[in-house]
């Protein structure tokens, strides 16, 4: 069975849309916040490929078809941007100040942290770019000498946690304007925080898309600065 | 032959994209050069919304399961992960509610104090 599934092109495109299928299953059913389908189709798939001792490689084969359509449905973020381009030039300041803040608070308490924890330098510069999306924060990552694979598994678990978590971290700090919301959740978790801003509304979507753009340039052009103090 | 034609232009943009992240020296991916270039053509109406609309709005929708082979290509890391599992959790953690809470809640003071000045 196992090298039956190891041969199969489909195996792995089949395991993931199931996964998730039956997580937005179980979120639509139980409508309980922490039952996130992105979260549930993870913990899923992990534990049936670590229970049938099923190689990632062999999984990645068919999966990464997934992975070949991040460009595109990235790239298609400027259309909700496009659609809410009147509410954002009505918010700009308010929305550019939003960002730049998130980014240096980002970096200043990863920076206090890697002080508590005693860091070694590799590993700061290793979780600099965690608030970004994954595409930029490799480039930074490897460009400060940080330790990449750690860096994408990081920027992953930022955005899960960001998607599970942003509805009860917004209320529990009385962020209720849409602008400001989809700003905290793109600029705190990247693109995957932001398919969770495109379900809590069109402004909050647009305003999230556009935090991964400005965010991940800003840090881009700060890292460099931050990597130097620890 | 609808959606054939907006996936076309959605796949162009995005080689459009990978050919400038190939050709610029800067750390930017193809994905943002391919916002930027959808934005501009949006905007300056040399493509209508409905040449991507229906395309993207679906892209865009299933986006989430598109994070997921690389989500669990943590356990390919894991082993190093591993032995720093909490400390790595906790900064994590701390940090990304810490962003979300400052960046939203600076954006909202600033948005509401636009409000008040124009309001009073």
């Amino acid at each position: 069975m196992v090298d039956l599934i190891q041969k199969s092109a489909y195996f792995g495109m089949v395991i993931s849309l199931g996964a998730f299928f039956l997580g937005s299953f179980l979120k639509k059913k139980f409508k309980w916040g922490l039952l996130n389908p992105l979260l549930l189709s993870i913990v899923f798939t992990v534990t049936f490929l670590l229970v049938c001792k099923i190689d990632y490689n062999y999984y990645y084969e068919g999966a990464k078809y997934l992975n070949y359509l991040l460009t595109p449905a990235t790239v298609c973020l400027a259309i909700p941007l496009f659609e809410q381009f009147e509410v954002l030039k009505k918010s700009k300041k308010a929305v550019f100040i939003g960002i730049i803040s998130g980014v240096v608070t980002s970096m200043l308490s990863v920076l206090a942290m890697a002080v508590l924890f005693s860091f070694s330098h590799k590993e700061y510069v290793t979780f600099l770019p965690k608030s970004i999306t994954t595409a930029i924060g490799i480039g930074v990552s490897e460009e400060l000498g940080g330790y990449v694979p750690i860096t994408v598994a990081v920027i992953i678990i930022t955005g899960v946690l960001g998607n599970v978590m942003a509805e009860f971290v917004l209320k529990l700090f009385h962020i209720d304007e849409p602008v400001a919301k989809g700003i905290a959740i793109g600029t705190a978790s990247h693109a995957v925080g932001t398919t969770k801003a495109m379900e809590l509304g069109d402004v909050e979507g647009a305003m999230s898309s556009l935090s991964i753009v400005v965010s991940g340039m800003i840090t881009v052009v700060s890292a460099s600065l931050f990597a130097k103090l620890w | 032959m609808k959606y054939v034609k907006q996936f076309l232009i959605i796949l162009a943009i995005s080689f459009l994209g990978e050919v400038l992240h190939m050709l610029l020296p800067l750390p930017i991916p193809a994905s943002i050069y391919g916002i930027l270039i959808l934005f501009a053509l949006l905007e300056t109406r040399l493509l209508p919304l409905r040449l991507v609309k229906e395309t993207g709005d679906f892209l865009i929708e299933i986006m989430p399961v598109m994070f997921l082979p690389a989500a669990v290509g943590i356990i390919d890391s894991w082993k190093i992960i591993k032995p720093s599992l909490l400390v790595y959790l906790a900064v994590t953690i701390v940090s990304t509610v810490l962003v979300m809470a400052v960046s939203g809640l600076v954006t909202q003071a600033v948005l509401r104090h636009k409000k008040g000045v124009k309001n009073g």
